[in-house]
């Protein structure tokens, strides 16, 4: 049986099937962010006053990441442009690119994701600075580092502070010209440790929570993008049109990872 | 991998003229390269304002400077929607579909910001 209005419009709706199909699924997928971005304005203006982080996430990484998306946005819509106008080769060059461009920010994401989750923030209840918290990156723990037996120990590249709400703001020039030092801890010492992770704090779970959607999305969209570009392009020989078609459906979703960030970015690095 | 080698034009299609038939947009290639330059541009441009406006003083607090930022994120969605996807130039039913989503994503947002202060009694923690 053959599937109506593939690549001829469809003449009560002036668009092909697919097309329409993609934009009611961004619809859908408008509200499914919706509801986290949501949930990320409740979790920060009923944060207490003082304890919503600040300058937690690398801006340059974020705004490399903004103009990787970008660029890769524009080598897709250049793909579907290089379709139409029969420039197979065109394609193929725009859209590898695109692959690229999505695999590099991937990596970079990878990148600050394992950077959170060898930050410690470690609580002390004893040793020389009882009462403090110790906070950084980890160097090492100990071959005997047993945190439920109190045994050996753990080394931080980081700092010494008296308060959870010093690590809040990073963006004060205090907290920005601490020093940090290599600083060795006793498990005996410490009374709670924790990573960065995502039940570290609400920003925290708000943020592993959208970037990790995202990043789900960016790596479907690749997955699609690099079937269309290798075993998927058998279809230009046959049927060019809906070829054609199906990369600007991708496309259309890709451009809306892009606009997804386009918000991230700003609500998540910037403020 | 792609099983296609040599000249990839299809048999069936021979001339090089744009693909029209299913297509709502007419395409030229250059025309688009260059386009997509301004519009690379001015994200360039826009994402530097949000940047500078994040590290700037602006006022007391962040409630100024949230809102100015994300109203130039705004002006950067607007050049993604508007002239990457084609929202400029779309179908009313696309149009349609998509004031449906607005209206129900500006009554999740509404409902979000009528409750940020109505913590039910005993949960709020200051």
């Amino acid at each position: 049986m053959e599937i109506p209005y593939i690549v001829e419009l469809r003449p009560d709706t002036g668009i092909y099937n697919a097309k329409l199909g993609i934009w009611l699924f961004l619809a859908s997928e408008v509200m499914l962010f919706g509801g986290l971005f949501s949930a990320y304005v409740l979790l920060r203006v009923g944060a207490e006053p003082g304890m919503w982080p600040h300058g937690w996430l690398d801006v340059r990484l974020g705004t490399i990441n903004t103009l990787l998306l970008a660029l890769s946005a524009i080598t897709t819509l250049l793909a579907w442009a290089a379709c139409k106008v029969r420039e197979f080769g065109k394609f193929k060059f725009f859209h590898a690119f695109t692959i690229l461009l999505a695999l590099t920010f991937l990596g970079i994401k990878s990148y600050e994701y394992h950077d959170k989750w060898i930050h410690y923030q470690i609580d002390l209840a004893g040793g020389n600075y009882p009462g403090k918290i110790a906070d950084g990156h980890l160097v090492e723990k100990s071959a005997d580092f047993d945190l439920a037996k109190k045994t050996g120990s753990v080394t931080l590249h980081g700092r010494f502070v008296d308060d959870a709400r010093e690590l809040m703001d990073l963006r004060r020039p205090a907290a920005r010209s601490a020093r940090l030092d290599e600083i060795t801890i006793q498990a005996a010492d410490i009374k709670k440790m924790e990573n960065y992770g995502p039940k570290h704090n609400t920003f925290t779970a708000i943020y592993f929570t959208l970037t990790g959607l995202h990043a789900l999305h960016i790596l479907g969209g690749t997955l699609v993008i690099s079937y269309l570009w290798g075993p998927g392009s058998r279809m230009w020989r046959r049927d060019p049109e809906r070829f054609t078609n199906r990369i600007e459906v991708s496309g259309l979703f890709w451009h809306f990872v892009d606009l997804v960030w386009i918000f991230l970015f700003p609500v998540l690095y910037l403020t | 991998m792609s099983d296609i080698k040599g000249d990839p034009t299809p048999p069936a299609h021979p001339a090089p003229a744009p693909v029209l038939a299913a297509g709502d947009h007419a395409v030229d290639l250059n025309s688009y390269i260059r386009l997509c330059g301004v519009v690379f541009l001015v994200v360039v441009c826009t994402t530097s304002a949000m940047i500078a406006a994040s590290f700037a003083h602006i006022g007391e607090g962040w409630t100024l400077k949230v809102a100015l930022i994300l109203a130039i994120a705004v002006i950067n969605a607007f050049l993604v929607a508007g002239y990457l996807m084609h929202l400029l130039s779309e179908k009313k039913l696309i149009y349609t579909v998509l004031a449906f989503t607005v209206v129900f994503f500006i009554g999740l947002m509404g409902l979000t910001v009528w409750a940020t202060n109505g913590f039910p009694p005993g949960t709020a923690s200051h």
